[in-house]
């Protein structure tokens, strides 16, 4: 596998974990709250659902499209969706946001759960509808991202296998621990995709602006594919200079009017 | 109708999210760079540096808009 299939993956891989980890999180507040086979069933029908969405637009955007105007659609949402996890990240790193905290998140399900009332019939039909909308929404990032490299990448193959992976990791860490998984350092591997979204959504809607040219060529970066890897340096630079020049003190609180929440 | 809705809804938080700024911010730096290109300022390794180097700043501005000291 070279550089270009690697970093494909571990981009999908790392993605998919953070997005996996919430999804697991309010299906096992359901599962354990309510009813296993409600929310399980919710869970199915979502991947179901993610199934038949990933096939249309995977072909869709594949057939539909010329190269360059792939990049540059795709790109920019990619640079839209990295950019706001990278502003999230730096902002909770500075100390104006508060992090992302699993253990919460999973306790509020849980109260949810706890006041929704009995249910009639053989399906729970809240649990069912939560573990769906979790799933659903969580998985719906996974399929852009995944369908979105895929494509731009060439290589389909190497960012659904990142993915799968991903997804047998967290089922299997959350089968064995049988709670939530708030011991993973979330919001530094929000950190992470959010500088590989951002540098792989830079390089591909920059190349994609060449639509827009006489012969609708992309445009050229100098190097090529070893040009993502300067721009994932420079993001990582650069947000480690925001961290430095926001970091709010310790003891000082955070400003009044700062977004502060613990985001679902 | 309400899948529409649910689905409209998806894509607001998609792009737009917590921060409408970042999405003016991307939007308003591939502009600059097909500004640049139409007017033929640079070739491809110009116009790609341009392009990245203008993503920066547009998100350094948008991020120095939402941290500013907000007006009592």
């Amino acid at each position: 596998m070279d550089a270009a299939t690697w970093g494909l993956v571990i981009a999908t891989f790392v993605a998919c974990f953070v997005e996996m980890v919430e999804a697991t999180t309010i299906v096992m507040a359901m599962g354990y709250t309510r009813s296993w086979k409600s929310a399980l069933a919710g869970t199915f029908a979502a991947l179901g659902a993610l199934a038949v969405v990933t096939v249309f637009a995977g072909y869709a955007l594949a057939t539909w499209l010329p190269e360059s105007a792939l990049q540059l659609a795709i790109g920019g949402l990619l640079l839209i969706f990295g950019l706001q996890w990278l502003r999230k990240a730096i902002l909770r790193s500075s100390g104006r946001k508060a992090v992302h905290d699993e253990d919460k998140i999973y306790q509020e399900e849980v109260a949810a759960a706890k006041a929704a009332g009995e249910s009639k019939g053989s399906l729970d039909m809240f649990s069912f509808m939560v573990s769906f909308k979790g799933v659903f929404l969580e998985g719906m990032e996974v399929v852009f991202i995944v369908i979105t490299f895929g494509l731009n990448a060439n290589n389909i193959p190497g960012a659904s296998a990142g993915a799968v992976a991903a997804v047998v990791i967290v089922l299997t860490v959350a089968v064995v621990l049988r709670r939530p998984l708030s011991m993973i350092n979330e919001n530094l591997l929000k950190y992470g995709v959010g500088l590989l979204l951002a540098s792989f959504g830079t390089y591909w809607a920059v190349e994609g602006i060449g639509i827009f040219q006489a012969g609708r060529e992309s445009l050229d970066w100098p190097g090529h594919d070893l040009m993502i890897l300067v721009l994932l340096a420079a993001w990582l630079v650069l947000s480690r200079i925001f961290v430095a020049v926001l970091k709010v003190p310790a003891a000082t609180p955070a400003p009044v009017g700062t977004p502060v929440e613990v985001e679902k | 109708m309400k899948f529409l809705k649910s689905f409209g809804q998806f894509w607001y938080d998609f792009i737009i999210g917590d921060d409408w700024k970042i999405g003016v911010a991307v939007l308003t730096a591939l502009v600059v760079l097909f500004v640049a290109m139409k007017a033929e300022l640079f070739g491809d390794t110009g116009l790609t540096l341009l392009g990245g180097a203008a993503v920066v700043v547009a998100f350094a501005i948008s991020l120095a808009i939402d941290v500013r000291p907000k007006k009592r």
